[in-house]
């Protein structure tokens, strides 16, 4: 099925659960009205915290920049033997 | 290491504007680091002014016309539309796409085409986000609208790879064309929608690390409008695929 219908369905599951401990009352009712902002708010900071995470953990490669230099010069070499304009840029 | 006789053929479809010396450069780096494989390259060049054109005509004496093909368009058309050129007169079983301002290094050729024999996979796409992968010439504001964004995207898609945005990729030729005639969108955007077209039709997609260089130093593309479209086009996929 579409994507977009699983993550209605989602939404829609949990709607369900919240409105049945409305209901039901287990929980007092002042804190059932706050939970979709308790999990709009978490999944915010779920959000922030892998972003913080895959910033820190973001790889890079200094390296590879030199290993591209060398291979820029060989392959200009061996180009230019073979009559090809690599002389400008 | 001890590879089994490879018996496809390897189309490279590589769309340029003014590369006349990155173009040449790819050229020598691909027959360098695959030279045991069957392969095309497919220069679909689009009314470059720098003279492109002329210098692909001169690696086709190097290399042979067999190997070099040279398909160009007028002017700039599009990047997806230029895929679509390039596929026209692909002839292997395997299409590569990859960007001709050597950021796309060709020494991954064979871990791709290696990872695809072993696994059957239908796409394998590189990666610049894993371990064994890497950029390199990003600023700080760079990696963090581009984790950001990618935390984003995970969050609403869901889409089965690490990276969404990248364009290194090896596909089989047949699913390539599947996915491309339901794509519509432009610039990175289309390459979101191709990965997670494919991921929703079930094909199997592997991953393989890829470094990723950034030679256009400075060039900031990401501006307001940048940051529109792309979360326009998160709502689009999100809503039709």
């Amino acid at each position: 099925m579409k994507h977009i219908v699983k993550i209605m369905t989602l939404l829609v599951a949990i709607t369900a659960v919240w409105i049945s401990l409305l209901q039901t009352a287990m929980i007092p009712q002042s804190h059932t009205w706050l939970l979709p902002l308790y999990f709009i708010v978490s999944l915010g900071c779920y959000g922030l915290f892998m972003v913080g995470v895959g910033l820190m953990q973001f790889p890079t490669c200094p390296q590879e920049a030199i290993l591209l230099q060398q291979d820029v010069i060989e392959a200009k070499e061996f180009l230019k033997h073979k009559g090809v304009d690599v002389g400008s840029d | 290491m001890a590879e089994q006789h490879n018996k496809n053929k390897y189309s490279i479809i590589v769309p340029t504007y003014n590369e006349r010396l990155n173009i040449a450069l790819i050229v020598f780096l691909v027959f360098k680091h695959i030279p045991d494989v069957d392969f095309e390259i497919i220069i679909v060049d689009d009314g470059s002014p720098d003279g492109t054109q002329d210098i692909v005509k001169q690696l086709q004496q190097v290399y042979g016309d067999d190997h070099i093909l040279l398909r160009a368009r007028p002017r700039k058309l599009g990047l997806g539309t230029a895929y679509i050129h390039g596929l026209k007169h692909a002839s292997g079983n395997f299409v590569v796409i990859m960007d001709a301002d050597l950021s796309h290094h060709p020494k991954y050729l064979p871990h791709f085409i290696k990872k695809q024999m072993e696994t059957g996979a239908s796409i394998v796409t590189g990666t610049r986000y894993v371990r064994g992968g890497g950029v390199h010439g990003w600023t700080l504001m760079r990696k963090l609208t581009s984790r950001g964004a990618n935390v984003l995207a995970h969050t609403l898609l869901w889409p089965g790879v690490s990276d969404l945005t990248g364009s290194f990729r090896l596909y089989k030729k047949s699913v390539l064309e599947d996915i491309i005639s339901s794509c519509v969108s432009k610039g990175y955007v289309f390459q979101m929608e191709m990965i997670v077209r494919a991921s929703r039709k079930g094909y199997h997609i592997e991953e393989v690390p890829i470094t990723f260089v950034d030679r256009v130093y400075g060039s900031s593309k990401l501006g307001g409008s940048e940051i529109v479209e792309y979360l326009k086009g998160l709502v689009y996929l999100l809503v039709t695929t």
